[in-house]
This record gives C-alpha cells, structure tokens and sequence, in this order.
C-alpha cells in the first residue's frame, strides 16, 4: 500500500475527510456566530446549546415519532430558530443599550441552563442516531473509500454556507442587513424595521446552528455535552478568521478542520489543543485575525 | 459617629466575625468559601476596575493547584513553599496569557482566554503528573513553617484566614492607588487614557498578571485545604462560576465579590445533595437574572438604596 510519512495513504485521506466533516461544523457555527455579531453586537456563547438542541432534536423525534431524519433537516432549523426568535425578544432584547459583554454573560448563563436541563432528562451519555439508509455504505475512489454520508455533510455545509453569503452579499434582503450592521439608525430612518431585522438574524444564525446539528446527528455522538465542547473551538476558528468576513470564517472553518485531522495522523497527542496552539500564533503574527479588519 | 468611625466598626465586626466563625460554622466550608472570595476578588481586579472580562481564569486557579500538590506531594516542597511555588506558576502563565490577549479587547478578549484556558486543559487532562481523570490525590497538609501542624481544620483556617486578608488588603491597596486610579480611567474611557500618555498596554498586563497571581494563592490554597486537585480546577465551569461570584455580589465593589462567592459556595453545597443535576440549571438562570434585573450585584444594589434612602433625609 501507498505510504505519505510511513503513515497509509487510507488513513490519512480517512481521517483529512474526518477532518472536513469536523471543520463543516466549525464553519457552518462561526458563520451564524458571525453573522449575529454584526447585526446584534453580542457574542452567542449559547450558540452550541443551539447545535445539540437541533441534533438531540433529531434524536428525540426519531425516537418517540419515527419523524426521519428527511424531515428534521426542515423541523429542526424552524424549532430552534423560533426558540432563537423568543430568547431574542424575551432576553437579548434588553441588552442592547448597555455594555455588549452582558449579551455574553446572558447567554452563556442560557447555555448553561439548556445543557443542564438536557444532561438532566438524557443523562450525559451517548444517544445512539443512524445514518439515514440512502447514504449508508462507501464510495469507493480508487485511492481511498469515502463514507456517503461524510461527503453528503460536505457537500450540504457547502450548499448552505454558499447560500447564506449570496443572501448577504447579492440579495436586496442582504443588502439591508450588511446597512444594518453599518448604521441602524439610518436604516431604521429609511423606513426599514429593524427590529424585526435583528429578531430574523438571531433566528437565521442560531437556525444555522441547529442544522449543524441535524447534520452532526448520524456521524458524531449525540449528547448533550456535544455543544459546549465545540463551541470553545469554534471561538478560537472566529478569533483566528476575524468576524469580519463570510467567506473568511467558512475558509477558516473547513481549513482547521483540516488541520486538526492531518494532526490526528501525525501527532495525535495535539489534536485536540491544535486550534488553540494556532490561535496563539495568529495573535502574535496578525492580532486582528486572518481575515479581520483592525477597527 | 462620624462615616469614616463607622467604617472602621463595620471592618472590625467583620474581622471579629471572620475570626469566630469556625466555632459555629464547619471550618473546610468556610476555607473552601474563602479561597474562591479570594478568587474572585482577583478576578473583580480585572473585571470590574479594568474593564477587562476574562472568561479563562480557572487556569490560573487550576495550575496554582497543580504545581502546589505536586511540589509538596511529589518533590516534598515545605507547605509554604509549594503554595509560593504555585502562585508563581500562576504569575508565569499570566504574564503569557496576558501579554496574548491583551492583543485584542472586548469580545474577542473574552473569546481568547476561554480558549487559551481550554488549551490549559487539555495539556493538564493528557499530562502524566496530574493524574488525569482522576486527579491528585492525598497532598499533605504538612506544617507551616515546619511548627504549625496543619492537619488541624481549625489551625488551617487562621491560616487561610490570614492569606485571604492579605490578598484583600493588597487589593484594596492596589486599587486605592495611583496605579488603581489609572486602571479605572482605562475601564471608563480606553481611548481617552491613551491619549492622556498612559502605555494602557502596560498597565493592562501588570493588572491581569496580578489578577492571575492572586487567582493563583486561591487555588494553591485550595488545594492544601481540600488535599487534592481535579480537573474541575481548571474547567471552564470554574471559569464561569467565578465570573457569576462577581456578577452576583456586585462587580467593580470591594466586596461584592466575597458576598458573591459565599452565596456561590453555600448554594452549591446546600443544593447539590438536593437537586443533583440541575445546580448547573440554577446556577445559569442566576446569571441570567442577574444580567437582566440587576448589573450592579448585591452589594451595589445595597449601596444605591442606602445611598437613595440617606440622599431623601438629607
């Protein structure tokens, strides 16, 4: 068999596809993060709450109605993003006219409220979620077999990271929340509601997080720990991407991805610490981030 | 009685009470609830009188605790010299962290030494000296100064006791000083101390490396007190917690934070054999109240309705 470094050219495509998947995520969460931090100016520590709740949703649904995983891409999205909509208009709400670091301490307390009361109805195991049938089984590629589903959680983050910079960037709706971000005020002078504007971002972004969920469902453990351990991750890929662009946290996502599965190869010990040792490096080198702008 | 006369009686009760409370109140709670007073009380230097929220001071806490259990544990170090020995540990790691972050402010500030405390996990959940999972058990107690046997709960909280007063009056000092003053004006208006002369980088690091170093004395004690060292230490919960101390008591007080920590501490202990699982649930929807309803904490609210009630007699 081929070898790269004496390790098989399998397991290193294996695990870099392995790595992809896991950077799907941390780009498809620091989008949404992005995303509401430009319109609402708070950073959403609850964002990986969001996440579990859209995959232990898909669990939970299979489980208790037999609702297919088909069905939960659509459902959960639209649960989390109108639960998304009520803790804006309930909580968040209230913050925006003082310091932006209370928006933080607001969520994170939330995150801390929704994890706990799942850990405490599903316990702090694993809850067991299938493939869907259709992308059971392998591709084989001549050099390497790729699993269906991984190339379909590819594939999809791709779709949907693609779709949300075009709404942002071309659209007539885009072009009103990018004049948001700006100058509210002035927005709001033009007669736009820019309540109602922030209220659909928060839902939009966190909608986002809760189908990373679905998506994560069938291939990484469901539990409802799985949040607060990627979203520490995704904090250093945002602090390394800088908030400033779209394109630059979906790069910066699926690249430390990357990175992270070439580390599981080479030097497994630092996988886990990897993001965190490059984040130390970009803030030495480029403080403002890869893609960000020093304001 | 003039105010300045009735300050000094209300410091005087306080430390009579201090002194007294191990006869009536089990002596290993009330150190536990001192060291993470002090804990917060460090961290309150950094949040509240310079305006810099870190969301990663469980490393300092958690490596003070470390290196205290394993220099007295494992290299035999004297009590006292291990807990030096992890306070300096912690000043190290502040001056990195801080000389880091500093880098940038606000959110990402926050952001930046979440992870870097994260990365402080991970390096302490895989390194051979911590016991991993599960932890460093069975530190000596030891001697203080090779007499006082600190074996004793009684005799070890007067020692922790007078290390919490220390580190208290040394906040105290710092932030009564000019040094002090200067770290409030950064606090208040960033842009505006710079443009007065002030190297706000400069004053920036010295105050979390001091924050860090003070951290680092609550969990070198806390380690000696509780004779072990777990992961926890160095969570991202105990990060959490220590922030919620301050929010609750009231940040940017003096002593907001020690009533916020024994608030912290008694609830934790008084609920966890009662609720299980969902003291995390409580201790999240504290925070939230505690954002929504009322930003000055405890203490700040108290001070505004003295203030409210002695302003309408005069």
């Amino acid at each position: 068999m081929t070898e790269i470094f004496g390790v098989p050219i399998q397991a290193l495509f294996g695990q870099l596809v392995l790595g992809l998947v896991n950077g799907c995520f941390y780009a498809m969460l620091s989008l949404g993060l992005a995303i509401i931090f430009g319109m609402l100016n708070i950073i959403n520590f609850a964002h990986g709450a969001f996440y579990m709740i859209g995959a232990v949703f898909t669990w939970f649904v299979l489980d208790t109605w037999n609702i297919s995983w088909w069905w939960s891409l659509l459902l959960a999205p639209l649960a989390v993003g109108i639960f998304g909509i009520v803790v804006e208009r309930l909580l968040l709400k209230r913050l925006y006219k003082v310091d932006p670091l209370y928006g933080l301490l607001l969520t994170f307390g939330l995150a801390l409220v929704i994890e706990g009361l799942f850990l405490h109805k599903h316990g702090s195991s694993g809850l067991p979620y299938g493939i869907p049938e259709v992308f059971q089984g392998a591709l084989n590629l001549g050099f390497m077999f790729l699993p269906k589903y991984r190339a379909i959680v590819v594939g999809a983050t791709l779709a949907v990271c693609f779709a949300t910079w075009f709404v942002i960037e071309r659209t007539q709706l885009g072009a009103y929340l990018r004049a948001g971000t700006e100058n509210p005020p002035l927005v709001q002078a033009f007669g736009i509601n820019v309540p109602v504007m922030i209220t659909l971002t928060y839902a939009i972004g966190v909608g986002l997080a809760g189908l990373a969920g679905v998506l994560a469902a069938p291939t990484l453990q469901v539990s409802p720990l799985m949040g607060s351990n990627l979203i520490i991750v995704v904090f250093a890929v945002v602090v390394i991407g800088g908030m400033g662009s779209i394109l630059g946290s979906i790069v910066t996502g699926l690249g430390l991805g990357l990175i992270e599965g070439l580390t599981k190869v080479f030097y497994s010990q630092a996988s886990n610490t990897v993001v965190f040792m490059i984040m130390v490096l970009v803030l030495l080198v480029r403080p403002a981030g890869l893609f960000g702008r020093e304001k | 009685m003039t105010k300045a006369r009735a300050r000094y009686l209300g410091y005087a009760l306080l430390l009579a009470a201090g002194v007294l409370a191990p006869l009536v109140i089990y002596p290993v709670f009330l150190m536990n609830a001192l060291c993470f007073a002090l804990f917060a009380c460090a961290f309150n230097l950094l949040l509240g009188y310079t305006g810099l929220l870190s969301f990663g001071h469980a490393a300092f806490f958690g490596t003070a605790a470390y290196v205290t259990g394993y220099t007295a544990k494992v290299m035999g170090l004297s009590t006292g010299l291990a807990i030096l020995a992890g306070t300096a540990a912690a000043v190290l790691l502040g001056i990195v962290f801080g000389g880091l972050s500093i880098r940038r402010q606000g959110i990402y500030f926050a952001m930046i030494t979440l992870a870097l405390a994260q990365l402080i996990f991970f390096f302490y959940l895989q390194a051979p000296f911590t016991g991993g999972e599960d932890g460093l058990q069975g530190i000596p107690r030891g001697k203080l100064f090779w007499v006082i046997n600190l074996e004793n709960d009684r005799i070890l909280y007067y020692v922790v006791f007078a290390i919490f007063l220390f580190g208290f009056l040394l906040i105290h000092r710092t932030i009564h000083s000019p040094f002090g003053q200067v770290m409030k004006a950064i606090r208040e208006n960033e842009p505006r101390a710079v443009s007065l002369g002030y190297d706000v980088n400069k004053y920036k690091l010295m105050a979390f490396v001091l924050s860090a170093g003070l951290a680092g004395l609550a969990g070198a004690t806390n380690a000696i007190v509780f004779t072990f060292v777990t992961l926890t230490d160095v969570d991202w919960h105990t990060s959490g917690d220590v922030v919620l101390m301050t929010l609750l008591g009231g940040m940017g007080s003096i002593f907001g934070p020690v009533v916020g920590a024994f608030s912290i501490v008694t609830l934790e202990s008084k609920l966890s054999d009662k609720v299980g699982s969902l003291v995390t649930v409580i201790i999240g929807a504290i925070f939230c109240v505690c954002v929504l309803l009322f930003r000055r904490g405890i203490v700040g609210e108290i001070q505004g309705l003295y203030r409210r009630v002695v302003g309408n007699r005069v």
